[in-house]
């Protein structure tokens, strides 16, 4: 295995090599600041009908990226959602035309603290504005443009990528005929706060991390961000997919070591899934992203509440959630429902029965994708119409 | 296509705005949206059936009418339909008034337990009856509070709420209910159709 700075070298070579965007509009931040002449990296599947009515856009969550299908030709493993975007998949690219941006903030090549600060000839580090849900959604509207769409069939996302999917609507209310927010909310409660502050709390705890400039040394602080990873992890899954994965067994060995090491399996697939990440992530990208979860409210940005936010919606939505899901409850997706039932607008909601937690929209969770798939199968079909 | 449906769609007038509570896989949906180009929404406990509606490209949120219907608010649609689905709640008179302050009218059918053949089956066999309106035996029925057409009357009536009309339906037939000629109607409809509120 190659070094970890030697790694990250040859990863920013081959970030060269992926579409982006060059957006020239300059991007005045919820911070105050601005950004402009940025890059905004991201990827399509599938073509885009002489009609321009199949295009579908997709939000990515906090540790996605715009590879959503096929292979990642970065990481060169399987895109974050092959079960359910590709040939003949719910998300049929033979049928339809996707499209997916990294968010800024990140580090898959859209501007991130990672790019160099044209002020200071360094990485930004910790000089890079604090983003927001509605700065990364901006961000990428120029991508329509660009591409030629005027309106898309469908937007979706779960997680943080439903976030920004909320703020997309509601920013730029005509834009999408239909949306599909997935396992996600209209802001962060306390707990989901507490969660990233954690994360966060271990990145800074680490030492390497040098209050952000770790990239000076060409080093990651790797122990600090595989614990917030962990932290993850263990949102994502419900306690009884966790128990009925692992329950109490041990790890290739017959009984306790009397040690600190991996005894038990579930230790083991955390600290795999901890240290894995780290060759993928940027950790300041992590601190930026969580934090613009956090600040993310959306009925905060309007004075009269959510419905104010969702006024005037001509776009269908299809609200989904699971059951096991902790992170981003049943509740929190049927707050949205309430909101824009509340507005008047064109709503479904399906509460998709599973064990399998937070992590289920990424899973073959097949009363999940045939919901995805009927939805928007249906939707083109009025879009067609309708055009 | 059940007649009950029938009866509904000409119940509504054009360009209004429905909710069907307790929606099914969406057949009363896809008749009033087809033939009468309402805009009608659905709400529907089963995650099966929520998914073939979805499917036919209906709006219907799945949840229990019993405990979720707060989420509508006051008059938000012209008319709300509840079929055949009263007498299963816990408690009807409060789902009831749910439906009277989301819609401006009501439309409420109920299978009716004054039917001949149920009564006579009653009286017979002293069973409770199980007949083809009414499939399940009383220990496995989700119907927990089976009335008569008669005593939706007499709700409407200590409840204060407005009857607009009434019909009842036996196959292929139906009648317009008063009154008048409650007694009989109340004998011979396997269904009734209340229009209120």
């Amino acid at each position: 295995m190659p070094s970890l700075a030697g790694l990250f070298f040859w990863m920013n070579e081959k970030l060269e090599n992926i579409k982006k965007l060059k957006v020239s509009n300059s991007l005045k931040l919820d911070c105050g600041k601005t950004i402009k002449n940025f890059p905004l990296a991201y990827e399509t599947y599938g073509k885009l009908n002489s009609n321009k009515d199949n295009a579908i856009l997709v939000f990515h969550a906090l540790t996605g990226d715009q590879f959503v299908a096929g292979t990642n030709p970065i990481t060169n493993k399987n895109g974050w959602w092959v079960t359910a975007v590709g040939p003949g998949k719910a998300i049929d690219t033979n049928k339809y035309f996707v499209i997916c941006a990294n968010v800024i903030g990140g580090c898959m090549g859209s501007l991130g603290p990672r790019n160099i600060n044209p002020e200071t000839n360094q990485p930004y580090g910790l000089d890079f504005p604090v983003i927001t849900i509605k700065d990364m959604v901006r961000a990428q509207e120029s991508l329509l443009d660009h591409l030629g769409i005027k309106k898309l069939l469908c937007a979706t996302g779960g997680s943080m990528g439903g976030m920004q999917l909320l703020q997309f609507c509601s920013t730029f209310p005509d834009k999408t005929f239909s949306a599909i927010p997935i396992a996600c909310s209209t802001s962060h409660s306390a707990q989901n706060i507490a969660l990233n502050e954690l994360a966060r709390q271990s990145i800074m705890a680490d030492p390497v991390w040098d209050n952000g400039k770790y990239f000076l040394k060409n080093v990651q602080p790797k122990n600090g961000l595989a614990v917030a990873r962990m932290v993850g992890h263990i949102s994502y899954l419900s306690e009884k997919g966790m128990q009925e994965k692992f329950g109490r067994k041990l790890q290739e060995k017959a009984d306790y070591e009397f040690s600190f090491n991996a005894d038990f399996q579930v230790e083991s697939y955390l600290r795999h899934q901890g240290y894995a990440f780290v060759e993928r992530f940027d950790a300041n990208s992590i601190l930026y992203i969580t934090r613009a979860m956090d600040y993310f409210d959306l009925s905060k940005q309007f004075k009269g509440g959510l419905t104010e936010a969702f006024k005037g919606q001509r776009t269908k939505f299809l609200v989904i959630s699971f059951s096991s899901d902790w992170l981003y409850t049943t509740k929190n997706n049927k707050d949205i429902v309430i909101a824009l039932n509340a507005a008047g607008a064109n709503v479904s909601y399906s509460e998709i029965v599973t064990d399998k937690g937070h992590d289920s929209f990424l899973l073959d969770e097949l009363n999940f994708l045939k919901t995805l798939k009927g939805f928007i199968d249906s939707m083109h079909e009025k879009f067609k119409n309708e055009k | 296509m059940k007649n009950e449906f029938k009866v509904i769609a000409n119940l509504l007038s054009e360009n209004t705005r429905v909710l069907d509570v307790g929606c099914g896989d969406g057949s009363l949906m896809s008749l009033l949206e087809k033939e009468k180009g309402i805009e009608v929404r659905g709400l529907e406990i089963d995650q099966t059936n929520v998914q073939k509606c979805i499917h036919k490209g209906l709006s219907v949120i799945q949840g229990n009418a019993e405990t979720e219907l707060h989420q509508f608010p006051d008059r938000s649609f012209d008319y709300v339909i509840l079929s055949q689905t009263l007498q299963a709640f816990y408690d009807p008179s409060k789902v009831m008034n749910e439906l009277l302050r989301i819609g401006k009218s009501v439309i409420v059918s109920i299978p009716n337990f004054g039917f001949w053949k149920v009564r006579l089956k009653l009286l017979l066999f002293g069973k409770m009856p199980v007949t083809k309106t009414l499939p399940n035996t009383w220990y496995n029925t989700p119907n927990l509070h089976m009335c008569t057409i008669k005593d939706l009357f007499i709700f409407c009536d200590e409840k204060s709420i407005k009857i607009k009309k009434v019909i009842g339906v036996n196959e292929d037939k139906t009648s317009y209910i008063k009154k008048s000629n409650l007694e009989i109607k109340n004998l011979f409809s396997k269904v009734g159709i209340f229009l209120i509120g």
